[in-house]
């Protein structure tokens, strides 16, 4: 496997090149080159501690890295030294646990954001907030605490507020690791709509037979490596590593595809 | 359908039960007090001295009087302690290196005044500062009382609100961050307001312990229920004015400390949070 992945399109949006992350003396990025295109989708996959959400965390500057770049459109916002809070506004993240702000109504939480970051009016924000919502079929539920929610509701708030900054690119960490069976649905119906808008969305997932459906490709995470990427239907019906196979045995085994 | 089934009609039994129970043990309690106390030896003297009717009817607004005073130190004390502890508490969160000097005050600050008793640094405070001034009117000990109530109590409640802070969940910090806020952002839109809802008891507490404490500044001077209650049990040579006060200080606390339980628990029910009892 060559380390570089050269993407469909000659100018990504986002291109990772020989990122790597450590935490003391673990390893999680080896050197991770990554490119994805505008409105690309890209989805993540591997074992747990393969690091996934450590590489989607690292694109948003959320973790610094320890060596490397992340081009965005084409500069380098892990320069060290750069304000990130610029960058991270185009960004949009979703994480596994929701993080939605408790004490906040559901209509303040995707409010808050283009309030205080964009500098929006209080009515146009809480307006735009609400459209929002009831676009993600939330619109009874505006005024309900984030606590009063289900699980899928609360995710499905929690991208509602990510978009509500009308970011370039989403970041969607495990997004319905969190959630009962019957309401991982709901969110991935979600995800379905934000790929038909063309969203570029770099995507870690645990959900295979979702993953076959959206990728246009699939990265398998290995010991902080993409060790083989490709279209889903090569990724999960013709993998060339031992350890893709041997991945996709264990999820199929434990009856999750 | 009004039929209840046999397991709720078994809960009701039940509940019916202890509260009858509750009601028995709580009579049997109150009626040994009410009973046995009075049947100690020397108690008929402890009652004249201590729960004197007429002598209590007679103090009564004299302290009460005398408790305006320190309705007014507590009054000024609360805001200040607020902004000072949580200008303390913010700043030992900060991490640029600029402000080492503000962050190592602030450590040094929370040590020493946690570490003296609250009436030796009335003392010092109420005594040695209005030595460095030529002019009288920097001798007042209401107001030196004050900063020293202020500057014990902050040290604690700054604790308590740090505490309020490092308790709101990192992964609140990313969303905030990952939406583009800038840290400041972070800490007053998403961080301080759950921080400040999770110290609301902790801090209903210490402001309990201030109310009582106030009493302290009387110790450098002046006039305010507890030395009202101690000239007044010189004239009568009986302690009820003691008890008197004590009643006053019970009538102010104990509704607080109800009014702070019951915010507590709107909130819970507003954000749909379940206490777990």
């Amino acid at each position: 496997m060559t380390s570089s992945i050269s993407s469909i399109s000659s100018t990504p949006k986002l291109s990772l090149r020989n990122v790597r992350k450590s935490f003391g003396t673990n390893t999680v990025l080896d050197g991770i080159d990554l490119d994805v295109a505008e409105g690309e989708v890209i989805t993540l996959i591997g074992a747990s501690g393969s690091g996934k959400s450590t590489l989607l965390r690292c694109a948003n500057l959320l973790e610094p890295l320890d060596d490397g770049e992340i081009f965005f459109d084409g500069v380098d916002i892990a320069e060290p030294g750069l304000d990130p809070d610029p960058i991270r506004r185009r960004i949009g993240m979703v994480f596994q646990s929701f993080n939605l702000f408790p004490h906040m109504s559901v209509t303040k939480n995707v409010a808050i954001g283009p309030r205080k970051v964009l500098g929006t009016d209080k009515a146009t924000a809480t307006t735009a907030a609400v459209e929002m919502l009831t676009r993600l079929g939330l619109a009874d539920r505006a005024d309900a605490y984030p606590d009063q929610l289900s699980g899928g509701q609360q995710q499905r708030v929690a991208i509602a507020r990510s978009l509500a900054m009308n970011p370039e690119v989403m970041l969607l960490d495990e997004i319905t690791s969190a959630l009962d069976p019957e309401l991982v649905g709901e969110v991935l119906d979600v995800v379905r709509g934000l790929k038909a808008d063309g969203m570029t969305m770099l995507f870690a997932t645990h959900e295979m037979a979702f993953c076959r459906e959206i990728s246009d490709r699939v990265c398998f995470l290995h010991q902080g490596r993409i060790l083989e990427h490709g279209p889903p239907e090569q990724i999960f019906g013709n993998p060339q590593e031992t350890r893709t196979r041997e991945f996709l045995q264990r999820v199929t085994d434990a009856g999750r595809f | 359908m009004d039929q209840r089934t046999r397991r709720q009609a078994y809960e009701q039994r039940q509940r019916k039960r202890s509260l009858i129970i509750a009601f028995l043990s709580t009579s049997v309690v109150i009626g040994a007090i009410v009973v046995l106390i009075p049947l100690l030896p020397r108690w008929d003297r402890v009652r004249k001295s201590f729960f004197d009717g007429e002598i209590f009817a007679d103090s009564f607004p004299r302290l009460l009087r005398a408790f305006w005073l320190d309705v007014q130190i507590f009054a000024w004390s609360v805001p200040l302690i607020f902004a000072l502890s949580l200008a303390i508490a913010v700043s030992r969160n900060t991490r640029s290196p600029a402000l080492f000097p503000l962050r190592a005050a602030a450590v040094i600050y929370t040590d020493v005044f946690r570490g003296v008793p609250v009436i030796l640094t009335i003392f010092l405070i109420g005594f040695g500062v209005p030595g460095l001034f030529d002019s009288r009117a920097w001798s007042n000990p209401l107001i030196w009382g004050t900063a020293a109530l202020v500057l014990s109590y902050s040290a604690y409640v700054s604790e308590e609100i740090r505490a309020g802070l490092e308790g709101v969940h990192e992964s609140q910090r990313a969303a905030a961050r990952s939406l583009g806020m800038s840290t400041s952002q972070t800490m007053s839109t998403v961080v301080l307001p759950q921080a400040l809802r999770r110290i609301v008891p902790p801090m209903m507490n210490s402001l309990v312990s201030l109310q009582k404490d106030v009493a302290l500044v009387s110790l450098i001077g002046p006039i305010e229920i507890l030395r009202q209650a101690g000239l007044d049990k010189s004239k009568f040579a009986n302690f009820t004015p003691y008890v008197a006060a004590a009643v006053i200080f019970l009538a102010v606390t104990i509704p607080c400390t109800r009014i702070a339980d019951y915010l507590l628990n709107r909130e819970r029910r507003r954000t749909g949070a379940t206490a777990v009892s």
